[in-house]
């Protein structure tokens, strides 16, 4: 699986340090760190409510807060 | 209206051949126009700024082919137009006529080589057998009647790269300049310029399909927020994307990179000279070479951050926008060329914007945040060295002395570089600009002016990150 976190102006606005930093906690809390390609990209094109944060080929807004739930349901659960 | 965008006239007609020359770019109508801009510039019978139209246009005529990237053989981005060239008087110190045959002659006396005579009226005169251009006597004169013909392109040249060859025209010494662009700036008939690679950004963004081939990437450095003031930056950023980049990021992120490391770097060696500014490492390696392992080993905040989109995007196209001209030779540098493909002026994005005809103040703001407030006050003159103790700070090293000297100008920078070379400078990090007040003070800024350093601050405190340590976490992805 691999997992985009979007770190251009618009998405680091709305907190994209806050989920680098709490997806790294959770990946490797969950010993998923093999399992999962984690990288960046400078703007995606598609700015949103939420930070983007691209699984595969799906794009999702994911606002800090809701980081857990997030990563819960479409990382732990799918891979 | 476009003057005002510009300090000088100059500027101005220089912005107007790299608008026609983009213009015909886009179109891919470059080669059957190259003898038509000049003509579109200057129509007519009846000349505007030289003797007649045709030496106005045999000089627009080597303004375009440096806008299209002049000898691409030469390394140096620094170029005299000969022609161009008003072969200023340059005798030195001289009396005017304002001489009005005094009593005093606080002139002579101030004159240590007794190069001072008086003809039969009183009126001074000086033996330029004798004279050594000390100004002395232009200092004490009381009618100001003492005049030091110097020619502005000599005087804006603070390390003497500039001479006067056989045919009495400005002449650069290649092994010398440092490309600063003080000279470009100072010229009055704008005969020495620098060379413009606005045709390749504009060849990367049409080649880039809407950036479906590839991504093309804008790095603006921090200065900007003193320049386009007519406009707001988030429309300058919305500007730059209705180009046809896929985004912009800032230059303050590498600004950033660089102060955590070379903070760490100054640490370990104990001495440590910067290597932000092109023009200053460049000078040391050709004035300085025993200084040269001092040389900060960082990457400049430009290439620091053009080498993580690299990472990030292996096949993008990095473009550099600042207000630097030698940043434009960094650019050429093998080190360099890896991670950044291109590098403007501020002068040459108002071209490029213009030649699309966009009236930025009109366009909605985009939003520009990727540093923290010590990255962006790199754009000044003394916002590295906080930022050097700012990071030190970070890093938890607090037995480390910073004494840094900051460097406004290569003035500064040589008697800083010379103390260090005898062992009497009292520094540890030598913050070296070249230009004075630091970026903000560029050849390639559009406007230079007193509210620029208040404008960079604003810009830093309005950033979202207030640690370097915060705004770099984000790269740390790529581990």
């Amino acid at each position: 699986m691999e997992i985009k976190v979007c770190i251009g102006s618009s998405c680091h606005l709305k907190g994209s340090h806050r989920v680098v930093e709490g997806l790294q906690k959770l990946i490797e809390e969950n010993g998923l760190s093999d399992k999962l390609d984690f990288k960046g990209a400078f703007c995606m094109g598609l700015c949103q409510p939420g930070v983007s944060v691209k699984i595969d080929n799906e794009v999702f807004s994911v606002k800090p807060e809701e980081l857990e739930e997030f990563f819960e349901k479409n990382i732990k659960a799918k891979i | 209206m476009a003057i005002r965008k510009f300090d000088t006239k100059v500027q101005h007609l220089k912005y107007k051949v790299l608008r026609e020359v983009a213009r015909c770019a886009w179109d891919d109508t470059l080669l059957e126009n190259i003898t038509e801009i000049p003509k579109k510039i200057v129509p007519g019978k009846t000349p505007t700024m030289r003797c007649c139209v045709y030496k106005e246009r045999a000089i627009l005529s080597e303004r375009v082919h440096i806008a299209m990237g002049g000898d691409r053989s030469k390394s140096n981005v620094i170029q005299v137009i000969d022609i161009a060239c008003d072969e200023c008087p340059a005798a030195g110190y001289e009396v005017t006529d304002s001489c009005r045959g005094c009593l005093a002659h606080r002139c002579e006396d101030v004159c240590k080589r007794g190069a001072i005579s008086f003809d039969h009226n009183h009126v001074a005169h000086i033996d330029k057998s004798k004279c050594v251009e000390c100004g002395q006597c232009a200092k004490v004169c009381p009618f100001s009647a003492i005049a030091n013909r110097k020619r502005p392109c000599q005087n804006a040249c603070k390390i003497k790269a500039i001479s006067i060859n056989k045919d009495n025209a400005a002449a650069i010494d290649d092994n010398k300049c440092i490309s600063c662009g003080a000279c470009v700036y100072q010229c009055p008939f704008g005969a020495i310029t620098d060379r413009s690679f606005i045709t390749d950004v504009i060849s990367h963004i049409k080649k880039s399909e809407g950036n479906t081939k590839y991504k093309v990437y804008a790095v603006v450095a921090p200065s900007i927020s003193s320049q386009f003031t007519y406009a707001k930056l988030g429309q300058v950023i919305t500007g730059l994307k209705e180009m046809g980049f896929h985004t912009v990021i800032e230059a303050a992120l590498g600004a950033d990179i660089v102060a955590q490391q070379e903070s760490l770097e100054l640490v370990q060696k104990g001495f440590l000279t910067s290597s932000c500014c092109p023009a200053f490492v460049d000078y040391i390696k050709k004035n300085f070479p025993d200084l040269v392992p001092f040389i900060s080993h960082n990457l400049s905040p430009m290439a620091a951050i053009a080498k993580h989109i690299k990472a990030i995007d292996p096949t993008s196209k990095v473009v550099f926008i600042g207000p630097c001209t030698a940043k434009k030779k960094e650019v050429m540098d093998e080190e360099v060329a890896k991670y950044v493909d291109s590098a403007l002026t501020f002068e040459e994005l108002q071209a490029l914007f213009d030649s699309r005809d966009f009236d930025i103040t009109t366009l909605e703001e985009g939003v520009l945040d990727n540093a923290s407030y010590f990255g962006r006050i790199f754009a000044r003159c003394g916002g590295l060295s906080d930022a050097v103790a700012q990071a030190l700070k970070e890093h938890g090293i607090d037995d480390f002395n910073l004494k840094p000297c900051s460097c406004d100008g290569i003035e500064e920078c040589r008697v800083a570089l010379l103390k260090k070379s005898k062992n009497v400078l009292d520094a540890n990090f030598i913050e070296g600009m070249a230009c004075v007040g630091g970026c903000i003070g560029g050849a390639g800024c559009l406007t230079h002016g007193e509210k620029n350093k208040a404008e960079v601050d604003k810009y830093g405190r309005e950033a979202l990150e207030k640690t370097i340590k915060d705004a770099v976490s984000v790269l740390n992805i790529m581990k």
